[in-house]
């Protein structure tokens, strides 16, 4: 009957429910499959980069799978298969580098990561010459990350303050928007800007505050948005509840809002300082670079990790131990970012309300 | 081409927790056949286990058999995309797809299973389409998104994408839960209407609908929470609706629980 | 009609004391620890909008000296000597190598990118999405300069056997023949860059794949789809917008990137046909690079090309906002 009412479906539908299936290693042989033509095909053409033989094991997955999934499976499962291993591919091309660039800098990295590396300055170590440390350059980034933080944290939090419990009219819609054109500021232009007012224009001298300067500058939005999604989700029935005991408005905010949302801000601004951690650009445009200790960041050229990485990098004249230097430093900064991240990740787990049972 | 279902023995898992256990029953062609039973007791699950939709949730894994006419929707070399084209489903919560028109939501279908000329695809759009009662309200609209509907004609949309590919089965979800009670009559009359056409299953929470749609009712239960849902009995509607041979069914038709 | 009549009775009864509550509350306004307080945060506001006013004022202030001074047209000369006499530079290079090396990193990274979100959220076991999520997640926030340490040190010297395939196969097209010069070109900065704007359209492209809801995936099973056909029916169109914004957040990080390009990229500030040669600059790089050697001339023209970059990645930055703005009137609309 339906047959009269619908005659086109019914001549494309499927016969059965039967379908010519591939077994559930097929993906996995093609993959060995592929990788073991692509070695040969490589080998046979005498190609030595391992990423041309990978490309062509991708290549010949990818259309392996379609070809033999058409043949036994038809056209809309070979696509599907296509698909699925499209995505495998696009997965392990990404992991891939990932993987690699941090294997290289901990392979590399350890060579002269040591107790004497850490706490020595390159002093009058020849750029060439082993030795040396990293003392400096941990010092000013520390003194730098902190300057910044320190300025940029109660502006930022203020600023989300008046964003969420107080902003209501056109002024409120003007920060919002300037913090997210913040946000896309390449850290080259916020080194420039302080490069303009502060050292040409008011002919100030390299110092690390400067580069403190730029950083706030980097860092301010990133912890203007955390704390303003902290202070949302904080209820509005707390502050109700507060207020109707008479509290005053400000009273409220410190002793009711700010300590409920405390844990999220944390984990926002330990986001912010690791983003700024590893910013170079502007640090070596501001803050310049010396070899020696200074540990005051108001006068004189400080040095900083990620500035130390590119020196080793841009005067080691070669291969040797300046590399070393160079892989031990990202090391270092690699390590300080990703605990501060998974500390504020932690953290944020640990802080976040219990939702659900 | 409505076709019978018959079940035997069959159990579906949620990873290692039991959520239905050895359930068999028929289910006859052309006719509207409801379940029934308090929250929890698996009738939705097994209501997916019929379009192997049940195994799409992480974990879903299903023991037993499930024949349609003669072919174990379980089988070895079945092709679950095969199963899910010839048994429909729709859904609690109508779900059109929010980024297509009114058009190109009833030809999706259609359009998986093959190429058709735009003429085809009209005709079986109308078709579909005033199959489920829709055609008159939206076919000066056919090129606005389907979520510019109300929930009552997204839900008949949603029924129209689901007869469009001409399925044996048809499998309903709740399916007036989220509508008001106009909506719902709408529906109601609508599902008359399909079972000369389809075979249709329906999970319900209302009792009166299933007394007023239902040719057959099937009632489930569970013990106790955690424990997996069982099907308790299934008869003609009219049984069970006045006179059910299990004392739990008599106290869940007449509200003493659930 | 028992619940209605609750409603409507209930409110007056807490909304009484709350309404003298609120009352009082506003008169606290007054008091000067609400007056400091808000005066405090509203200056926070105010202080971030003049920072970036001073920086727009600052970067133009300096780049209309700049190219008040310059003798060529600062849009088209190929040229970039703003301390000889006369002064002549101009930012043609450095535009077209910010353009070409971002194309190239978006044209490999959005496609990448798009497929590991997809297998986060669709094709690897629940456990296993998560992990990888979470390392992605980590991912993004290496350093550029580790980046650039890595791509100099590592890939540099893995690319040549890529190059002179390109050049075997494809260098009759003019764009991919290779002189043989170390591969340090603007090709291998677009792949670099590539690398490391994965994590961020990787994780916003993620988290809208995350939010496409349920419904509409069962939805297309039911009729029958495979899941490839699930992910163009129902996961591709309600992320397309997603897709777009977060590839635009890639692209101004692209656009933006300093350290990693510079230590990358062997400059030639000149444009070569071939992606492959020597040849091209970008902004952020040109600035690194030149800065160091440069007299209050030369840096006030390198400021001039940071104005220009500044714009370029307001616009590009402007653009993903406003789609993502869209992207909530409609999904609240459909809500």
């Amino acid at each position: 009957m339906s047959n009269a009412t619908l005659p086109d479906t019914q001549g494309k539908r499927p016969s059965s429910l039967r379908g010519a299936t591939l077994p559930k290693w097929f993906p996995w042989a093609v993959a060995a499959g592929s990788i073991v033509l692509g070695l040969g095909i490589s080998a046979a053409a005498g190609l030595e980069s391992d990423i041309q033989w990978g490309l062509i094991a991708a290549v010949l997955f990818v259309l392996g799978s379609y070809g033999i999934a058409a043949k036994v499976e038809g056209r809309r499962q070979a696509k599907d298969r296509v698909a699925t291993s499209l995505v495998w591919v696009a997965f392990i091309l990404a992991v891939l580098p990932l993987a690699s660039l941090i294997w290289e800098t901990v392979k590399r990295g350890v060579k002269v990561l040591d107790g004497y590396f850490l706490t020595h300055s390159m002093g009058i170590v020849g750029d060439t010459e082993p030795g040396g440390g990293i003392y400096h350059a941990i010092l000013g980034t520390l003194e730098q990350v902190g300057l910044a933080t320190l300025i940029a944290v109660p502006i930022g939090v203020l600023t989300a303050i008046y964003l969420v419990e107080y902003g209501r009219g056109r002024l409120a819609k003007a920060v919002t928007f300037f913090v997210d054109v913040m946000t896309g500021i390449p850290s080259i232009v916020a080194g420039l800007f302080v490069l303009s007012l502060w050292i040409i224009t008011l002919g100030m001298g390299y110092s690390g505050f400067a580069g403190s300067m730029a950083l706030t500058i980097l860092m301010l939005p990133v912890v203007v948005r955390s704390t303003e999604e902290m202070l949302k989700l904080v209820p509005n029935e707390l502050r109700e509840a507060s207020l109707a005991l008479g509290v005053p408005k400000w009273r409220t905010i410190l002793k009711v809002v700010l300590p409920t949302s405390i844990g999220g801000i944390t984990t926002g601004v330990m986001l912010a300082v690791a983003r700024i951690a590893g910013e170079t650009a502007p640090v070596l445009l501001l803050v310049w670079v010396t070899p020696l200790i200074n540990a005051n960041p108001f006068s004189d050229p400080q040095a900083s990790l990620p500035v130390y990485i590119y020196l080793q990098y841009a005067n080691s004249g070669g291969e040797g131990a300046a590399y070393d230097r160079a892989w031990a430093a990202a090391l270092v900064l690699i390590l300080f970012i990703m605990i501060l991240n998974m500390a504020a990740r932690g953290l944020a787990r640990w802080k976040a309300p219990k939702t659900g049972r | 081409m409505a076709k019978r279902i018959d079940v035997s023995g069959l159990t579906a898992y949620y990873g290692s927790h039991k959520a239905i256990e050895d359930i068999s029953m028929t289910v006859e062609p052309r006719s509207v056949t409801a379940f029934i039973g308090p929250s929890g007791c698996g009738k939705s699950t097994f209501l997916r286990t019929l379009n192997r939709m049940h195994e799409v949730t992480p974990g879903g894994r299903v023991e037993g058999k499930v024949l349609l006419d003669d072919e174990d929707l379980y089988g070895a070399s079945i092709d679950p995309v095969a199963v899910r084209r010839t048994v429909g489903m729709v859904f609690q919560r109508p779900n059109p797809f929010p980024t297509m028109s009114i058009f190109d939501n009833v030809a999706a279908g259609l359009r998986l299973n093959g190429s058709y000329k735009k003429s085809e695809l009209n005709d079986v759009v109308e078709k579909s389409l005033k199959g489920a009662n829709l055609w008159n309200e939206v076919k000066d609209r056919l090129n606005k998104p389907g979520s510019g509907l109300s929930g009552g004609q997204q839900q008949r949309l949603c029924i129209a994408r689901a007869i469009a590919v001409e399925p044996d089965v048809l499998l309903m979800d709740e399916p007036c839960s989220a509508l008001d009670p106009i909506s719902t009559l709408a529906i109601e009359d609508l599902i008359g209407e399909l079972k000369e056409r389809f075979t249709i299953v329906i999970v319900t929470h209302n009792m009166q609908q299933a007394a007023r749609v239902s040719d057959r009712t099937a009632f489930f239960n569970l013990a106790a929470v955690g424990q997996p849902g069982k099907l308790i009995e299934i008869d003609d509607t009219e049984r069970i609706f006045s006179n059910p041979s299990v004392q739990a069914t008599e106290d869940y038709i007449s509200g003493r629980f659930g | 009609m028992d619940i209605s009549t609750q409603n409507t009775a209930a409110p007056p009864v807490t909304d009484q004391p709350s309404d003298a509550q609120q009352k009082r509350a506003a008169r606290g306004a007054t008091r000067p620890g609400d007056r400091i307080f808000l005066g405090l945060s509203r200056g926070s506001g105010i202080f971030l909008l003049v920072i970036m006013a001073a920086i727009a004022v600052f970067l133009t202030y300096r780049a209309a000296i700049a190219i008040g001074k310059d003798e060529a047209n600062f849009f088209t000369t190929f040229e970039w000597n703003p301390t000889g006499t006369p002064p002549e530079f101009g930012i043609a290079v450095l535009a077209f190598g910010t353009v070409v090396s971002s194309i190239i990193a978006m044209a490999i990274a959005v496609p990448v990118s798009v497929g590991i979100a997809l297998f986060i959220t669709h094709y690897a076991p629940r456990r296993i999405g998560g992990v990888i999520a979470y390392v992605v997640d980590l991912l993004a926030a290496v350093p550029s300069i580790v980046y650039g340490l890595w791509g100099v040190l590592f890939l540099v010297p893995q690319l040549d056997g890529l190059y002179g395939w390109l050049d075997d196969y494809l260098g009759w097209t003019g764009v991919f023949s290779w002189q043989g010069g170390a591969p340090r070109s603007l090709f291998t900065v677009g792949i670099l860059l590539a690398i490391m704007i994965l994590p961020i359209i990787t994780n916003v492209s993620r988290e809208v794949f995350r939010q496409v809801p349920q419904m509409h995936e069962e939805a297309a099973l039911a009729l029958g789809a495979t899941r490839w056909e699930v992910i163009r029916m129902a996961v591709l169109p309600f992320g397309r917008s997603g897709i777009i914004s977060a590839s635009m957040l890639g692209l101004g990080r692209a656009l933006g990137e300093t350290m990693a390009v510079a230590m990358v990229l062997s400059p030639l500030f000149d444009i070569q046909a071939s992606l492959l040669d020597y040849g091209g600059g970008t902004f952020a790089q040109n600035i690194a690079s030149k800065f160091n050697e440069a007299t209050e001339m030369g840096r006030d023209a390198l400021i001039a090309s940071g104005l220009v970059l500044f714009v370029i990645t307001l616009l590009v930055n402007g653009a993903a906002r406003m789609i993502i703005a869209r992207r909530k009137e409609y999904s609240g609309a459909n809500a």
